[in-house]
């Protein structure tokens, strides 16, 4: 066997160029310095955590009680710490991507027209698959369960699969800055140009399985939030007395359910044209793409409203909360979301007006998308009323979902736009698109799960977090989108195409300039965001709010401590209407020990979801470089793993009922020697998670 | 019916405070202003500043849209700011009515608008879609200019087939009468697109896919391709001249006067990756070559495959 002939056995078509530092020493130009400044951060990261962890003794309890458990409560806690080192690399790529353009009008820039395709390609898939979706599951996982009164989703060991997938694809992406390069074909990956004849490279390949593992995940995630909403609800719990926010879980998941297929079968489909010399979508001997594009948007599309729905949730639960009252048109709203579910299916094919069908068919598919105007209309307006007589407190969580319903009817203004075909055909593939679907996703959901965050925080960690870095974050979210976005919508009606590494007309350059400061305005957001954390971090004793109920909210996750006990309830509750802990508050009676205790049997954690995140990466990026024997191993491992599971009887531990009451009878201790307090004094130190009880009267 | 909303008491502000937060706002104010003055003619060079039938018939349709849709903003950017000030916790003088949560007549405002503004839309959109068709051809009383247009990477060939002539990166018609162009791509799909004149339309292998436009007077725009296709795609910008008839037979006549004929093998050194700075001409087109370049990709036509890959 030749030198060669090993290698490649051994390490398949990886080689020294596929390291950006060599890269950077072959071509000592800025481009190749940044993206090997990006490599290196990956791996000054990846080693920075390692001596940290090392440093503090902390892997023993990162892998014994975090990664290993199956608590609903950490795994969705972990996926939301997944979402935040996602956003905070594609933001940063935003800005580039933003200088860049700013500076390249007749002139080159900073970054190649290469590197400039990966950064909005890994932009895209990053923001969607690895920001947008871990950071609403991770929500659904925190919340659901305890809004709907149970002890855990339905299969604990499935949750902990689908978060290490998810993690297996964001190593994925997050190894291709230091090993190889990343796709060129946008978040939507459209062959034929990423199929082999015009990307050879391993761009594609870990485009694919990248986006494969998640949307594994995903699928796995819809179908265990499903079953847990349907079959895990507490006694009295009737769908129709469910909060908004597990309304919209439940919405979201069964589009995950439905939407997610299409994208494994599109992404698995392009894999067999790439490696197996499959025509599927190639130009040529019968090959055609359109079948990937209507494939893509059948998800593409369902999976806009996954990640909206449930931050319409989040606002729903917020705007309800902050204003005192209860939500206005809940029949209405859950109507409306499940409408909007029901719509999503039908109207993939404003993706692509412009693909050449007749009038008819894009007039049907434009009127459909209109549609999806009303119900959405009529939950803005819902929640508009929802404040209407009531006490409204300008929290960081309100003023986010102020800020939303204001700049996302904006957004709604140029989708209406959108589904005219004649204007779709003058702005498409335009940056007015770009600014049409970041005026609704970054409202639609990145402040709704911001929001969400800052709103449940104090139910996970037990403190609240500081409001003045919270407001000086929501100023610079909300300036920095509107002087990053509305440029680009006059851009995009000035013919401005969208991907463009450079241009050639000096009436773009001041609008690009106004978008390069909202840019950086916007991670200096993100970046306030993260000081939050820390400085909340270091005054919590100031905010502890350990009886669990800092906003006089109304639905159950309240009604225990904070953070709640690993089996969430000591005994199961009992509902009997709608917002059932604020009517037990009103009945004094919401902080009473339980008649019996009984033993609680809780999952024991398990190996099985890093084991199978683990394989699944593995034989991702043994598919990547072709090393064959790392994609066999990886591939058997996830199911050996499986199978060995499955013969493990063992699988639970008792929690006795003596213990339960103990840690029960602590936090009602504390309950009784806590002062009341009333709205007014929420964000001062002296709420301790204590609601003063309704009426609440607003003294002069 | 809910009560209407009390106005908001409304607070003097000092002159010496206002006057302050003038200042601070001063410079907003005249990057603001002058914005818009030095940025203007970004809109010129869009469909706003229509130099065609069809451009100008969406713009049309664009503000109409707009109008309508300022009647569903518009109250939520009004109400939004309104109920959540009015409402605050602070202020002593609003209700507060917690277990209020249902009102039909209000469930009636709330969902009977919006049904009837999509109503109102789709009415326009259904004729609209259907006026401005991009392959619905454009009342005239001349004949239209027929081209070919296939997408390179990463460039743009157009094929006149009745006057057998071909230009890269240039295309050029008579202003008096519209254009028919039928598309195809040598490479990836791509998206034509002359902002000015008319919309866009996906250009793709093995496939062919029509537009129609005209230009209301002789002028130059700027066409482009606005589907990502690789790492010359920032360039791929053609010249779009819409000449009186008389220039427009001069500039056929020169083109005429090149030598080199666009047949298969000129196609093929042609298709092969790159950008193209300047326009270019080819003095004549093999008969039928827009087909055998569809034919290239299309499974159907085996034997004009196998002819072309030899």
């Amino acid at each position: 066997m030749s030198g060669d002939e090993l290698w490649y056995w051994l390490f398949g078509r990886l080689d020294a160029k596929a390291l950006p530092f060599v890269r950077a020493y072959d071509h000592p130009v800025l481009s190749e310095f940044i993206g090997a400044g990006a490599g290196a951060m990956v791996v000054i990261g990846a080693v920075g955590v390692v001596a940290l962890l090392t440093y503090m003794r902390w892997w023993r309890p990162l892998f014994l009680d975090w990664l290993t458990s199956l608590d609903h409560k950490k795994i969705g806690v972990m996926y939301v710490v997944i979402a935040g080192v996602m956003l905070t690399r594609a933001l940063i790529e935003a800005v580039l991507m933003r200088t860049q353009q700013s500076l390249a009008i007749n002139a080159p820039g900073i970054v190649a027209p290469e590197h400039f395709a990966q950064l909005f390609s890994t932009h895209g898939t990053i923001m969607i698959f690895f920001m947008a979706m871990p950071f609403l599951t991770g929500l659904i996982n925190y919340v659901v369960p305890l809004q709907i009164g149970a002890r855990d989703v339905a299969f604990p060991l499935l949750n902990s699969i689908s978060l290490m997938l998810t993690a297996g694809g964001a190593g994925l992406v997050m190894i291709s800055l230091a090993i190889g390069e990343f796709s060129t074909g946008g978040w939507s990956g459209y062959p034929p140009y990423t199929g082999k004849a015009f990307q050879p490279g391993v761009g594609p390949d870990y485009w694919i399985w990248a986006v494969t593992l998640t949307s594994l995940g995903t699928t796995f995630s819809g179908l265990n939030f499903a079953a847990t909403i349907y079959k895990k609800r507490c006694p009295g719990m009737h769908l129709m007395r469910m909060p908004l926010f597990s309304w919209t879980a439940l919405c979201t998941s069964i589009l995950m359910i439905f939407a997610m297929p299409p994208l494994t079968l599109a992404t698995a489909l392009l894999a067999l044209d790439r490696y197996a010399d499959f025509h599927f979508f190639t130009n040529d001997l019968g090959g055609n793409m359109m079948n990937y594009v209507n494939l893509f948007w059948l998800f593409g599309h369902p999976e806009v409203y996954i990640i909206v729905l449930p931050a319409f949730g989040v606002y729903s639960e917020v705007i309800s909360a902050f204003s005192s009252k209860e939500l206005y048109g809940y029949t209405s709203l859950v109507l409306a979301t499940m409408a909007i579910g029901v719509l999503s299916f039908t109207v993939w094919l404003h993706h692509f007006f412009t693909m050449g069908q007749s009038a008819n068919i894009n007039a049907v598919f434009g009127i459909a998308t209109m549609t999806i105007g009303i119900p959405t209309g009529v939950k803005v307006y819902d929640w508009i009323w929802t404040m209407f007589r009531g006490e409204v407190r300008f929290t960081t969580q309100m003023l986010f979902s102020l800020a939303f319903i204001v700049t996302f009817v904006l957004g709604g203004f140029s989708g209406i736009l959108l589904a005219v075909p004649p204007i779709d055909y003058v702005v498409h593939n335009t940056v007015f698109l770009v600014a049409h679907f970041h005026n609704v996703i970054i409202p639609g959901t990145l402040f709704g799960m911001i929001a969400g965050y800052q709103y449940w925080f104090p139910k996970a960690f037990g403190f609240r977090l500081v409001e003045g870095w919270g407001k000086i974050s929501f100023v610079c979210w909300v300036v920095g989108f509107y002087l990053a976005f509305m440029p680009l919508y006059v851009l995009g009606l000035g013919g401005m195409a969208r991907r463009s590494q450079a241009l050639f007309e000096p009436d773009y350059r001041p609008w690009l300039i106004v978008a390069v400061v909202g840019a950086f305005l916007l991670l200096t957001a993100l970046a306030t965001l993260f000081v939050q954390l820390v400085v909340s971090v270091r005054e919590r004793e100031r905010n502890r709010v350990p009886v669990g109920d800092p906003w006089d909210a109304r639905s159950l996750e309240w009604s225990v401590s904070a953070p709640p006990p690993e089996y969430n309830f000591a005994t199961i509750p009992q509902v009997g209407r709608r917002d059932a802990f604020y009517w037990r508050k009103a009945a004094r009676g919401a902080y009473k020990p339980a008649d019996h205790y009984r033993d609680i049997t809780v999952p024991k954690n398990s190996w099985v979801g890093p084991f199978v995140g683990l394989g699944g990466a593995a034989c991702g990026f043994g598919l990547v470089w072709h090393i064959w024997w790392m994609t066999i191993l990886g591939f058997a491992g996830v199911w050996i793993t499986v199978v060995v599971r499955s013969f493990v009887r063992d699988t639970h531990r008792v929690i006795p009922a003596a213990e339960v009451e103990a840690t029960d009878r602590r936090w009602l201790d504390q309950a009784a020697s806590a002062h009341p307090i009333p709205r007014r004094l929420e964000e001062s130190p002296e709420n301790f998670g204590l609601a003063e009880p309704f009426p609440a009267p607003v003294p002069a | 019916m809910p009560n209407t909303v009390e106005s908001p008491p409304s607070k003097g502000a000092s002159p010496a405070l206002r006057s302050a937060s003038l200042a601070r706002i001063a410079p907003v104010l005249v990057v603001a202003t002058l914005l818009p003055l030095g940025g203007c003619g970004v809109l010129d060079h869009g469909m706003l500043g229509a130099a065609g039938p069809v451009a100008d018939q969406t713009r049309h349709l664009f503000f109409i849209v707009c109008g309508i849709l300022l009647f569903v903003v518009g109250p939520v950017l009004l109400l939004t700011p309104l109920f959540a000030w009015h409402y605050r916790l602070s202020n002593t003088k609003s209700a507060y009515r917690p277990q209020w949560g249902f009102n039909w007549p209000l469930e009636g405002l709330i969902w009977i608008p919006p049904i009837l503004i999509v109503v109102l839309l789709a009415v326009f959109l259904w004729r609209d879609t259907h006026r401005l068709d991009p392959y619905k051809p454009l009342a005239s009383a001349l004949p239209p200019t027929e081209v070919q247009a296939v997408a390179l990477d990463w460039k743009w060939l157009f094929i006149y087939p009745e006057e057998g002539v071909a230009s890269v990166n240039e295309l050029v018609f008579p202003a008096d009468r519209p254009v028919h162009i039928s598309l195809t791509s040598g490479t990836v799909m791509q998206s034509f697109f002359i902002p000015k004149l008319a919309g866009q339309i996906y250009a793709m292998a093995g496939m062919t896919t029509q537009m129609n436009l005209a230009a209301g007077a002789p002028g130059t725009f700027r066409g482009e391709n606005t589907q990502f296709n690789g790492m010359g795609f920032q360039n791929q910008k053609f010249q779009v001249r819409a000449e009186p008839a008389t220039d427009y037979r001069a500039w056929l006549a020169r083109a005429k006067t090149d030598g080199r004929t666009l047949d298969m093998p000129a196609y093929k050194a042609l298709s092969v990756r790159s950008v193209q700075a300047e326009p270019s001409r080819y003095g004549a087109v093999t008969p039928d070559l827009f087909k055998a370049i569809i034919a290239l990709d299309d499974a159907g036509a085996h034997a004009a495959h196998k002819e072309a890959k030899q």
